[in-house]
């Protein structure tokens, strides 16, 4: 495949958690959708901003079907206005005082364009609501706009933030359901920063697993999360942990349930509370039902 | 009684111009304060909110020796426009928009730093310059201030005397303005007339000040 994004950058970065050199290195194929996973400051968003241009690397270059965007060492730069690029930001950033088409039309550069703001409203359901103003609507309304108004200009690379973090879960898996439909339609190199295993597996073909700023593995979803095997495996958060006799009961959080797993005192010394813990079943064959979403 | 009027109008009309001429000539000066990195933005910062530390009087002190006619400065303004800044009403107006300079810049600017970050990101990405950026998502954002800065001005102005009475003189139809009528009344001791002077600046300034509560009340609701 073609490689349409190359990226290998390097910078400096002051965190909370004292100074880190972020330093990534990445080939991405046009109309690929893949993932970025890792803990929060592990520097997902600052590479997402790099790569539209509105925070600069230190050192390296970034070149998209073969135009220089960045190259440190010729002192090129592009500004953000000049690249391609598409973002939603995590808090969606609409315009306040813009109703919904005027924020989707925005970006129009060519009278192209305009065809497609008629077309991306009717794509997100958007067009009863192009005289609303973004404050009136609802977390998932809002983000179809703001996934409209991004790809209004026909951008090279579509980046994602986080877009479906703040919505509830039967929102979050339509709004999935949309984003993979209008990729199938208009197929554009898509990043997508997520934490949510579920996102990842239903939208993107390559993960990227980011920790510490530095991409520590990537591959398929099922290579890099290891649902290679008929073990069943789910992820979670330690919530608690109480002993009773040989015994010690592990408190997870997965998702929005809690469930309790006995474990020997010698396995959960390792535990402590906040630690992201992988459980995983194979002896017996387990129960699975469809959860009805409404 | 009689009531000479002018003094009103001409508080009113000063007031105005000040809104307006400040309104307009200002947001260049907003728009480089607001996205300036440079060192110097903070040096500007501080000259713009001098008059909130001076008094009156010294800001109309040099603004005087500044427009005499005596002086290069002075000497070019007048080739420049071709009319006097000193006792005329011209003079109060570059006097009051000088002076309400931190009245109209302060409230704009906090506005625009109380705005999201991501949203002249956004705008950049959809290939808007600053300029664009500005007067198309920041300024439209940010109305409220717009208003509180564009009336505060217009309220304060309506309160000035030192500056004024150094600039413009007190000269009755030119320069007189309410405020001056009050002293000159009180002077006179005729107190009728520094009453009614009194109370309908009270009541103007109450007025319009009320109005900008009411106003940012209802943006406050609808955003």
């Amino acid at each position: 495949m073609n490689q349409a994004l190359k990226l290998s950058v390097s910078k400096r970065l002051h965190t909370a958690g004292g100074d880190r050199v972020l330093d990534i290195h990445l080939e991405l194929g046009a109309s690929e959708f893949v993932a970025l996973f890792g803990p929060s400051g592990a520097g997902k968003t600052t590479l997402l901003r790099m790569i539209a241009g509105l925070t600069a690397p230190d050192e390296g270059t970034i070149s998209m079907d073969g135009e220089q965007w960045f190259n440190s060492s010729r002192k090129i730069n592009l500004s953000p206005q000049k690249r391609r690029v598409g973002l939603v930001f995590q808090d969606y950033a609409l315009f306040p005082a813009m109703t919904v088409e005027k924020n989707i039309a925005y970006g129009i550069r060519s009278p192209a364009d305009k065809n497609r703001v008629r077309y991306l409203m009717e794509t997100f359901d958007l067009t009863q609501l192009g005289r609303r103003y973004p404050d009136t609507l609802s977390g998932g309304q809002k983000q179809r706009v703001a996934l409209a108004r991004a790809l209004v200009p026909q951008p090279q690379i579509l980046l994602l933030d986080e877009p479906l973090s703040a919505l509830d879960p039967a929102m979050r898996s339509a709004l999935q359901e949309e984003i993979s439909r209008v990729h199938r339609d208009m197929p554009v190199l898509t990043v997508l920063v997520s934490h949510d295993l579920g996102e990842i597996f239903r939208l993107t073909s390559h993960v990227f697993h980011c920790v510490d700023g530095k991409i520590i593995a990537h591959g398929s979803p099922q290579e890099i999360f290891g649902a290679s095997d008929d073990r069943l495996r789910i992820t979670g958060q330690v919530l608690a942990k109480i002993e009773q006799g040989v015994v010690c009961i592990v408190t997870v959080a997965v998702g929005a349930d809690v469930s309790r797993v006995a474990v020997l005192r010698k396995e959960a010394e390792s535990l402590a509370v906040g630690d992201r813990v992988s459980i995983s079943v194979k002896s017996f064959t387990p129960d699975i039902r469809k959860l009805r979403i409404d | 009684m009689n009531i000479d009027l002018i003094p009103l109008w001409l508080t009113l009309k000063l007031a105005f111009l000040s809104a307006v001429f400040l309104f307009v000539l200002t947001m260049p000066l907003i728009f480089w304060l607001h996205f300036t990195a440079s060192r110097s933005g903070n040096v500007i910062r501080t000259l713009v909110n001098m008059p909130l530390v001076l008094p009156p009087v010294v800001v109309g002190f040099y603004l005087l020796l500044l427009f005499s006619p005596n002086h290069a400065f002075g000497r070019m303004l007048h080739a420049v426009f071709h009319t006097n800044f000193v006792f005329t009403f011209e003079g109060l107006v570059v006097g009051s928009v000088l002076f309400n300079l931190p009245f109209m810049v302060n409230p704009i600017l906090s506005g625009l730093e109380a705005l999201p970050r991501n949203l002249a990101e956004a705008s950049f990405i959809l290939g808007r310059s600053k300029f664009a950026t500005f007067l198309r998502v920041l300024l439209p954002s940010i109305r409220p201030a717009l208003l509180t800065g564009a009336i505060l001005t217009f309220a304060h102005t309506i309160g000035e005397f030192g500056m004024v009475l150094m600039i413009g003189g007190k000269i009755p139809g030119v320069t007189r303005v309410a405020s001056i009528a009050v002293y000159d009344e009180v002077e006179s001791l005729n107190f009728a007339s520094a009453h009614i002077y009194s109370a309908v600046l009270v009541a103007i300034s109450f007025a319009v000040l009320l109005v900008l509560l009411l106003v940012n009340k209802r943006f406050a609701r609808t955003w």
